[in-house]
């Protein structure tokens, strides 16, 4: 049972690092690097010290 | 092809893709005492080792008292600079580019070499309790690192939620091992008064409690991982300071009972070299539903640990990117799950590689290293934010109180920290500090004309008192 397990680790971990690769690739071929890296620290913080409860 | 995030029906902050902010308190106390809980399941008993069973109780309150001091001082400075990077922001503001850097490293590493840790541990456990020859522990560290890594890509809000549970079960493991010794009676099941006696409380003297500081850190190693999640709350000024504090009661609670119950049950010769002290105090009792219930929680912990760990190196690594102290790339936030994901996957074949090769004790150590370089980082940074900005000048989430004496108490525990490193690890202590000196120089030298100087400072606070 353990072996099984063992091996059974090894196919999701290859499994899910494929499906990861492949979402990356497909994500930055889809949008444009400015989209991608357009967060900005500031605009998050003045968007919680204006905020209203 | 390239389409913007807006025009792809994605959650977007304008035309910026930013990270989510859907988090809670509870999410930041998963955050925090997910990362640590591991602490109390391996680690904390080596310092028995180093100075007996007493030791491993003194360092348990001084270095609780250290940590208490952090979550202090943590929850004001996070709660006022709530960013991804948590402390690197906060440098970053108040001491300037060349400390964030640092610290920002200093992050990485603690968090990282702390993942590596965890899938070492998760994976020796289960081979451990297989006990089949020819069974390695390798399979069960990709799995741990590659299944959280995909956890973590797919959005911040299961990856917490996934804490909160395996932490609170792990958590409950605990509680439930402390009332069914019968912890009020002596002789029964528990036998303190024979395991630590005034002959063997403190074998090594002092110096061997001055020694143990080393692994104390292991009671609470990562709390102040909660600021991490600053840009992720839906109210950080609320959520940061309830998570850190509450997370910090958790952990003393958590420690206190730990060792009470190990304590009474193994001789401290044995405690200060098992791997695996709660699960041997759940075999110890005789009882197969304890024993198992401590092997699950060990592996829940350790879960728990790398999957807080995989979120916080992300987000440290990401804002290093986004002020473009890193190449810009790195600053990529995916436009449907919004995490870091270049990050994410950057750090993933990194965290394999050291699981892979590296030593348990080795990778405890940097992480520990790190952890103490940050901590003290903290204690001069607190002291520069109240004189540049004193009360009332800027808008607090929250005001720790008794200042300056918490700086003060955390300053000399760190150096009381690096001594007992030295005394144990000394060449990688050194070595460490070498490679910190060396990446400076890179930084100040080569990397600091690529940031954007003027870019980097966000925060709307009005200018610095002698300024």
């Amino acid at each position: 049972m353990w072996m099984a397990l063992s091996y059974a680790c090894w196919c999701i971990s290859i499994v899910l690092a494929l499906w990861m690769l492949y979402d990356w690739f497909k994500v930055d071929t889809t949008y444009s690097e400015e989209t991608l890296t357009s967060s900005r620290e500031g605009e998050l913080e003045a968007v919680s010290e204006t905020h209203r409860i | 092809m390239t389409v913007t995030a807006e025009s792809a029906g994605t959650a977007v902050n304008g035309d910026r893709v930013s990270l989510l902010r859907v988090l809670g308190p509870a999410h930041v106390w998963a955050l925090g005492v997910g990362i640590v809980l591991v602490g109390e399941f391996t680690g904390w008993n080596f310092s028995a080792d180093k100075g007996g069973a007493l030791a491993a109780l003194i360092v348990c309150w001084i270095v609780g008292l250290l940590y208490t001091s952090v979550a202090m001082i943590d929850s004001e400075v996070t709660s006022t600079v709530a960013a991804a990077g948590g402390q690197y922001a906060q440098a970053k503001h108040i001491v300037g580019p060349l400390m964030a850097f640092n610290v920002a490293l200093f992050l990485v590493f603690a968090y990282t070499m702390l993942e590596v840790s965890d899938a070492i541990l998760l994976g020796d456990t289960i081979v451990a309790k297989a006990g089949v020859e020819g069974l390695t522990h390798n399979s069960f560290i990709a799995a741990t690192i590659v299944v959280l890594a995909w956890l973590n890509y797919r959005g911040v809000l299961m990856t917490l939620n996934v804490n909160f549970v395996i932490t609170a079960i792990a958590y409950i493991s605990i509680v439930i091992l402390f009332f069914s010794v019968s912890p009020w009676t002596q002789g029964a099941v528990l036998k303190l008064n024979e395991l630590v006696t005034p002959n063997n409380a403190l074998p090594y003297g002092w110096i061997g409690v001055i020694a143990a500081f080393q692994f104390g850190i292991w009671y609470y190693l990562g709390i102040e991982g909660t600021t991490q999640a600053a840009e992720e709350v839906r109210s950080p000024a609320r959520s940061l300071p309830y998570g850190t504090m509450a997370g910090m009661i958790t952990l003393l609670i958590a420690a206190a009972m730990t060792w009470y119950v190990c304590a009474s049950l193994m001789p401290w010769e044995y405690l200060g070299i098992t791997y695996y002290p709660l699960w041997d105090a759940g075999k110890l009792t005789g009882s197969p539903l304890l024993e198992n219930l401590l092997f699950v929680a060990t592996l829940l912990a350790a879960l728990a640990s790398a999957n807080g760990c995989i979120n916080d190196a992300a987000r440290a690594w990401f804002s290093l990117g986004r002020d473009r102290y890193l190449p810009s790339w790195f600053s990529a936030v995916h436009p449907k799950y919004r995490t870091p994901y270049r990050s994410i996957l950057f750090l993933l074949p990194i965290a394999l590689a050291f699981a892979f090769i590296a030593d348990l004790n080795q990778a405890i150590t940097f992480s520990i290293l790190s952890g103490v370089l940050q901590y003290t980082f903290m204690s001069i940074n607190i002291m520069m934010f109240r004189k540049k900005w004193p009360l009332g000048t800027i808008r607090r989430g929250y005001t720790h109180p008794f200042h300056p004496l918490p700086a003060i108490v955390l300053f000399c525990l760190c150096v009381v920290t690096y001594f007992a490193i030295f005394l144990g690890f000394g060449s990688q202590l050194i070595a460490m500090t070498i490679f910190y000196f060396l990446i400076s120089v890179w930084f100040h030298f080569y990397r600091y004309k690529f940031v954007r100087r003027g870019d980097q400072f966000t925060m709307p606070w009005p200018k610095p008192q002698g300024y």
